[in-house]
């Protein structure tokens, strides 16, 4: 049976048990959240052992030659010596909170030291506690903080925490960048399909806003769904971009029909994409937001003629 | 006398199928549900390694590992018609290409010959 050995413990993996799973059996309350390698709260880093390919999906080169790994789909073959990834951790402020919609708040955090990121890659938060939840860029880099968009999920407890009992300049922790879902220059003509559900739009915000930062020139068409006009938000800053550049349109989309304004879109999201969108063979394709969705989406503009390979994907997962 | 594979052309007529049989095997209403794994870009890299396989490319495929991976489709009730079906559009796919029915039928008798691996028999 493999052992682990991390900080002064050693534990027994039992049989189709992750690493994640052996420490929070034996008592120890490790920072974790999706458990199933999409949201990097659980990093830690081996120092012997071999970690095998599967828990260092999604991650920078440069972490996965220093031994970092995602213990939650982490199920060894030999023993590991196991360390926290703490070295990788930014203190940073909770500095500024308002509403962008009556379920979505906006969290802006300073850093002590600044990261460099791409527009759409995401981070993980983490309280004091060591509660830790991913969230999204929905800003650029070079402003002076972090911009997060935050649904607040009845019951939840870091959107519920950071809206209504984090203080002003609240301490938090910040690890990142990770993620690949943003725009990369060299084919300022390519058609951009972004596409996303909720605070699905902040990442997709800030590849919008990148892409036209660098001259993109080809048409870019970003589809925003919610269920109803109380889940859109942003709609007059987007609506002022598309006017600003004639080669961004913008597609409201509400999936309730009653009181909906006669300029958004009604149904679901990836049917209105596939009514109005067509340039499936040539598209650099972003999807972000609820899990069910962006999969589905994932796998239907591919039937539709998509490449795979052109097709990036931050799916929201939750636990 | 080249090689299968290099008739074929090789790598790149690997990248080239790929996805159009991909595609066809999510499509078809007989399979599709033996492939509904999320990752698709896992799935996508395994449907590399079988046409690379059975393009008589380079490869480390076992009859084992064809057997080991199956094994959980065969509860699910993996049988000789789903084996048939993947070849049949395996052709298509070839075949909307511009590949020889020549060609078409050597790497459907290569399929072919993972049959028993891939039912465990
Ligand atoms: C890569 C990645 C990027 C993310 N980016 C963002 C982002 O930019 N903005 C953002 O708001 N969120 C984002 N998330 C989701 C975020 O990490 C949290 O899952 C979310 O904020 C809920 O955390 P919570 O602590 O408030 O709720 P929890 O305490 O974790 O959940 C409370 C309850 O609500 C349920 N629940 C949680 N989320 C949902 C949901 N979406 N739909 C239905 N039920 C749910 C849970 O199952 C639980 O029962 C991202 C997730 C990932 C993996």
């Amino acid at each position: 049976m493999t052992q682990i050995r991390y900080n002064d413990f050693s534990f027994s993996v039992g049989p189709g048990e992750s690493v994640l799973d052996c420490i929070l059996r034996n008592g120890i309350d490790i920072s974790h959240a999706c458990k199933a390698g999409a949201c990097n709260s659980c990093m830690m880093k081996a120092n012997q052992g071999t970690i095998p390919s599967k828990a260092q999906v999604g991650l920078r080169d440069s972490l996965k030659e220093q031994g970092y790994f995602l213990p939650c789909v982490c199920f060894p073959d030999t023993d590991l010596v196991l360390t926290d990834a703490t070295e990788l951790k930014v203190p940073a402020r909770v500095v500024e909170r308002d509403m962008l919609s009556q379920t979505v708040l906006r969290v802006r955090l300073r850093m002590e030291t600044e990261i460099p990121f791409r527009a759409g890659q995401y981070f993980t938060l983490f309280r004091q506690d060591g509660l830790a939840r991913s969230y999204s860029a929905a800003n650029l880099p070079g402003d002076n903080w972090l911009e997060l968009h935050v649904r607040l999920i009845p019951g939840g407890k870091m959107s519920g925490w950071l809206a209504n009992q984090a203080g002003e300049n609240e301490p938090v922790w910040v690890q990142g960048p990770f993620g690949f879902c943003f725009y990369t220059n060299g084919n300022p003509e390519q058609p951009l399909l972004l596409a996303g559900t909720g605070t699905g739009l902040a990442p997709l915000y800030g590849i919008l806003r990148d892409a036209l930062e660098n001259g993109h020139q080809g048409p870019i068409m970003i589809f925003h769904g919610a269920l109803d006009g109380r889940g859109l938000y942003l709609v007059p800053e987007l609506q002022e971009l598309s006017q600003q550049y004639p080669q961004v349109t913008y597609v409201p989309t509400v999936l309730h029909p009653d009181n909906a304004d006669p300029a958004w879109e009604v149904g679901l999201l990836d049917e209105v994409v596939k009514r109005k969108f067509n340039a499936w063979r040539d598209a650099r394709i972003f999807l972000c937001g609820d899990p069910v969705l962006v999969n589905g989406m994932k796998k239907k503009f591919f039937l539709a003629g998509a490449a795979l390979k052109n097709i990036y994907a931050d799916a929201f997962t939750f636990s | 006398m080249s090689t299968l594979y290099e008739q074929l052309g090789g790598q790149a007529a690997v990248e080239a199928a790929v996805e159009v049989f991909y595609r066809k095997v999510l499509s078809d209403d007989r399979i599709s549900h033996f492939f509904d794994d999320v990752d698709m870009d896992r799935q996508m890299a395994k449907q590399k390694a079988f046409l690379t396989m059975v393009f008589g490319g380079p490869n480390n495929y076992s009859g084992l590992d064809m057997r080991k991976g199956h094994a959980h489709l065969l509860e699910k009730g993996l049988n000789d018609s789903h084996v048939d079906a993947v070849i049949e559009l395996l052709g298509q796919s070839l075949k909307e290409l511009g590949v020889s029915d020549d060609l078409i039928a050597q790497v459907a008798a290569l399929a072919n010959s993972t049959r028993n691996d891939v039912l465990s028999r």
